[in-house]
């Protein structure tokens, strides 16, 4: 959308301009939705990794600059978007992966001790092994 | 912004499937389409790093976590309105909060003038590397980096020590 169509409508451009923040926050909800209300496991682990990356929209939506190039020095170009937030994201991401890695380790010894990867039917078999000792 | 609104409908369709290997896919999915908005975003590097790392390496491990465990989920024993309310109630309050963010897409916010364009003056004079994403994560915040390896080499060592058969002998 150019700035000139929406330049007669305030609230749309307002939409406009925070449309990112709300999908982050709907993404950053859905993830801590998923956490709390599901109790399979590698369900739940999905809703970590989506928590996750909402942060990484988060950080780099206002790192854009519209009309700037990305942040690869060349001839020509003026104007480039903020790097320092690529820098940081992309160290999250790769930290992400390695807590999904890790997690999903916990996942599998969970299923061979258990047999079992849903949190309730866990719950279940610990109390029950409580109360018979 | 179309993108963004695919992710939304994704997200949903990840909360609503119960088989898990759809849902592995459906993530994947969105992934790659984090990876394509990353790109808009003008964000080459870390879209390259979210379509191999988010879409390539998490979409195998977890399906070799389905193999080892299994692909359907029962539904939850507990009724889903107090986290739809608690998850309702923040997704609200951080909306509210947004109000008060600078628009998209401008140079003057706070978040632009700071440091990050003091790294894109003095990063080619001070380093010779163009990209200047490269040579602030491998130059100027190396100790960063370094600590980010060693995470992975931690969550290495733990995972090879989780998945250790229990009757193996340690050696």
């Amino acid at each position: 959308m150019s700035e000139g169509m929406l330049a007669d409508y305030p609230t749309l451009r307002s939409v406009a301009e925070h449309y990112n923040y709300w999908v982050t926050i709907f993404l950053m909800v859905s993830g801590l939705y998923i956490i709390v209300a599901k109790s399979n496991m590698i369900k739940t682990l999905i809703g970590m990794a989506l928590f996750q990356t909402s942060v990484y929209l988060l950080y780099l939506s206002p790192a854009k600059i519209l009309g700037a190039t990305p942040p690869i020095l060349a001839e020509g170009f003026e104007r480039y978007s903020n790097p320092l937030p690529h820098v940081l994201i992309l160290t999250a991401i790769v930290v992400g992966v390695a807590t999904l890695a890790m997690g999903l380790a916990l996942v599998v010894r969970i299923h061979e001790a258990f047999g079992t990867i849903e949190e309730d039917e866990v719950v279940d078999l610990v109390e029950r092994d409580d109360a018979a000792e | 912004m179309v993108l963004l609104t695919l992710i939304a409908v994704i997200t949903i369709a990840v909360i609503r499937v119960h088989n898990l290997f759809a849902v592995v896919v459906l993530f994947s999915a969105y992934s790659f389409l984090m990876a394509s908005v990353m790109l808009v975003l003008d964000a080459p590097d870390v879209a390259l790093t979210e379509a191999a790392v988010g879409a390539g390496i998490s979409t195998v491990l977890l399906l070799g976590a389905l193999h080892l465990t299994r692909t359907s989920e029962t539904p939850p024993r507990f009724s889903n309105w107090l986290p739809l309310v608690v998850a309702g109630g923040i997704g609200a309050m951080l909306i509210w909060g947004t109000w008060e963010m600078p628009g998209f897409g401008l140079a003057d916010t706070p978040v632009n003038t700071g440091v990050g364009s003091a790294y894109l003056e003095r990063s080619y004079p001070e380093t010779h590397v163009p990209n200047v994403v490269t040579a602030v994560l491998a130059s100027y915040r190396g100790y960063d980096t370094l600590g980010e390896v060693t995470v992975v080499f931690v969550a290495a060592i733990g995972v090879l020590m989780l998945l250790r058969r229990p009757g193996e002998k340690e050696d």
